[in-house]
């Protein structure tokens, strides 16, 4: 079964016209940026956590974390819901560089993957609190709402076969049937 | 403001239906809410801000800013907690309360919950009690609470339920997938599965749809209006008698009393900030375990100078939610419907008659899952990120079932909600601190929970199986938090009678899940809805025109 191709015997053409504009006031909040467009983030800040955000969700067939709109996301909740987290980020990407500068004698966004891996795992080791606060907020970015700026064009829940929320005229199905078509 | 019959203290799941009561037999109502009236336009079905993940902060209050509490760990050491903090055991500040967003499990007590220390005998180290009143006092007001807030379900598969009058108004839902599956196997082990009662319109009810069935469920407003609490029921029904007002955003400060001891009203902070005092012949308190025992704690007088109630320090005393316990089961072939509210299926088997165990808990699978409620949820040794975790997530997300359940909490004297001597809130009122832990016995029948839950999803055909739970080093309280205004017999032991009055008040009463003398095996909300019912019934019959002679 699914679900991403139907939603329980109504039709997505049925609901174009609500579709279409719930997808047009999500896009606004999920644009991709341009460089020097963040929020909290410094272009080189950016680049550091974008690596380790894509070695905790790496791209396969589906996106990676940053490919999703995960930094979008982590910035713009750094200056909103995660203001306290502000000297975390700062202070544990500029660590994270630091490592990565004195055991590969490059910084993290030129690693070859292999070592890119190799330094979020030393990252995760020796600075656990902010590997923490990193992992888990990627993981916010990728599978939650696509409102936040993350989980661009609902990739996350595209990849795990969801489909769009459902509408309002589903109360009027039975939905334990096969959907009639 | 003008002085009225009943002032009124939370409009949530116990106060809303006190408003209602009291407004229709003709007394006059002021009804007092900390929070805002969302509707079901304010669902937003917002994955990361909501009652039940609360990663960017709460839905339906309280807000981060201005309401802090501290948390004393097992260590002793104190820490401020915000209202999105798991350790700030929050449920909700919003007219409805906890039922404006809850999963609308709608489940009546048995007799034996009522009856704990008669049949199991005291566990060293608890405050394990009776409650001074019976299954049986509370029948009609749970079948009223069923009838005029809307249940949908079905008892009718299990033995063990308590004795009732009449079915529930509304049939369950359709099956979704996961009570395909798990139904045979309760019944290959022996048990009695059940289609879980719900506060939740499964064909139009009170004026209201049924249920579209979406995944935004339990932590979400109803965008459809299908799911009942106080506020698409009886506080409608309160304001349209013309008895009651209801003013929100007042957060209340203290009981007023005069110089005889007797309550006269209540002080507030309204919704600009500005201090005002509501006169009244009786005052409610419908809090919440914590947030009533603080306002009790903070109505300090020469009369009462550790606060109203509070002239045994009981006031806060037996703070109790439900640890929760289960399993995890993964499958082979697909579990996932995408049809909410998820949670279908239960057995009460496991409540009570095990021996050596003091009670036990009722297991149900769990509600629909949102992605981001799984990424924790993967097998064990699945890496907790990387390429293997992502693809994990694939695989697993729609092959998975959990099943897990409430566990009867243990009480203990020295869980307790006290006000912090340093922290206020915005408005300089000093906080709940919440202190204590779990009973060991508690924990030791959630193990036992845990396994049963797993023999059942082995039983489905689970391939693999992970235990939920764990002993977590936090009192347990949250959206099912009680026990905080014991009822009882006897002022050294417990702060309200058995018609929630407060022992040395008699206009002051305080109605909802504080009252429990324990919190059964069950999602506590129908219980705390008859209990209000149950205590309306003995105000309304004891009031005499200007005062109450009960």
């Amino acid at each position: 079964m699914d679900a991403g191709n139907k939603s329980h015997g109504v039709t997505r053409r049925q609901f174009v016209a609500v579709g279409t504009l719930g997808t047009a006031v999500m896009a606004a909040g999920c644009g991709p940026k341009a460089g020097a467009e963040w929020e909290f983030l410094t272009d080189a800040q950016a680049q550091t956590l974008k690596a380790i955000c894509d070695q905790i969700i790496p791209q396969d067939d589906f996106p990676s974390a940053s490919e999703a709109g995960v930094l979008n996301y982590i910035d713009r909740q750094l200056v909103r819901h995660y203001r306290p987290h502000q000297d975390a980020y700062r202070d544990g990407l500029e660590q994270a560089e630091a490592q990565s500068r004195k055991r590969f004698g490059n910084p993290l966004p030129e690693l070859a993957a292999a070592d890119q891996l190799a330094a979020v795992t030393d990252l995760e080791r020796d600075h656990h609190a902010f590997f923490e606060l990193v992992r888990n907020h990627t993981l916010e970015g990728f599978y939650g709402s696509p409102r936040h700026g993350g989980n661009r064009d609902e990739a996350s829940w595209m990849m795990l076969g969801l489909g769009d929320p459902p509408l309002l005229g589903r109360a009027q199905y039975d939905l334990a049937k096969e959907p009639q078509r | 403001m003008k002085r009225v019959n009943a002032v009124v203290v939370g409009a949530g799941a116990a106060g809303g239906i006190v408003a209602k009561e009291l407004a229709v037999a003709g007394l006059s109502v002021v009804l007092l809410e900390r929070g805002k009236w969302y509707t079901a336009a304010d669902c937003r079905k917002d994955d990361l801000r909501n009652q039940r993940n609360s990663q960017l902060g709460n839905a339906f209050g309280p807000d981060d800013e201005g309401n802090p509490r501290v948390w004393v760990d097992a260590k002793g050491v104190a820490h401020t907690v915000l209202a999105s903090e798991g350790a700030y055991s929050n449920n909700a500040a919003c007219v409805g309360g906890g039922t404006l967003s809850w999963g609308a499990q709608a489940w009546r007590f048995m007799p034996q919950d009522f009856r704990m220390r008669s049949t199991y005998g005291v566990p060293a180290g608890s405050s394990l009690e009776d409650w001074p009143i019976t299954y049986d006092d509370l029948e009609p007001y749970y079948d009223k609470a069923e009838h005029e807030i809307g249940v949908s379900g079905d008892y009718s598969g299990t033995p063990f339920h308590a004795p009732r009058k009449r079915p529930l108004p509304m049939p369950p839902l359709p099956p979704n997938r996961e009570f395909g599956i798990l139904e045979p196997a309760a019944k290959r082990l022996g048990l009695h599965p059940l289609h879980i009662p719900m506060a939740r319109n499964s064909v139009p009810y009170n004026g209201r749809g049924p249920c579209m069935r979406c995944r935004w469920c339990v932590g979400f407003a109803c965008e459809v209006d299908a799911k009942n609490g106080s506020q698409n029921t009886v506080i409608p029904v309160a304001l349209n008698t013309g008895n009651c007002e209801l003013h929100t955003q007042c957060q209340v400060k203290e009981i007023l009393t005069d110089e005889r001891g007797r309550a006269r009203g209540v002080s507030y902070f309204d919704e600009r900030g500005r201090l005002q005092e509501q006169l009244a012949d009786l005052v409610i308190v419908s809090g919440c375990a914590t947030e009533s025992a603080r306002l009790l704690l903070n109505s300090r007088s020469k009369l009462y100078p550790d606060g109203i109630g509070n002239r045994y320090d009981q006031v806060g005393r037996n703070l109790q939610g439900h640890y929760y316990s289960g399993a995890m089961g993964y499958f082979e072939d697909e579990t996932y419907d995408d049809i909410g509210p998820g949670a279908s299926i239960a057995v009460m088997d496991y409540n009570h008659g095990t021996p050596g165990m003091c009670g036990g808990g009722m297991l149900a699978n769990e509600f629909i899952r949102l992605p981001i409620q799984m990424v924790d949820r993967m097998p064990k040794d699945t890496p907790r990120w990387g390429l293997v975790h992502k693809q994990a997530m694939r695989h697993f997300f729609k092959r998975n079932i959990a099943v897990m359940g409430p566990t009867q909490q243990i009480p203990m004297a020295d869980a307790r909600v006290t006000l912090d001597p340093d922290v206020r809130d915005k408005y300089g009122i000093p906080v709940v601190r919440i202190s204590g832990n779990v009973h060991p016995h508690t924990f030791e029948i959630g193990a036992v929970q845990a396994q049963r839950a797993e023999a059942w999803l082995k039983e489905a055909g689970a391939s693999a199986t992970q235990l939920t739970g764990g002993m977590p080093e936090v009192v347990s309280a949250g959206q099912h938090q009680a026990g905080t205004c014991r009822m009882g017999n006897d002022p050294r032991s417990s702060v309200v009678d058995r018609t929630c009055r407060v022992h040395d008040v008699d206009n002051v009463f305080v109605i909802d899940s504080s009252v429990h003398v324990n919190n059964g095996g069950f999602n506590p909300g129908l219980t705390i809805m008859a209990i209000a019912y149950y205590a309306s019934d003995a105000l309304v019959k004891g009031w005499k025109g200007e005062g109450y002679r009960g």
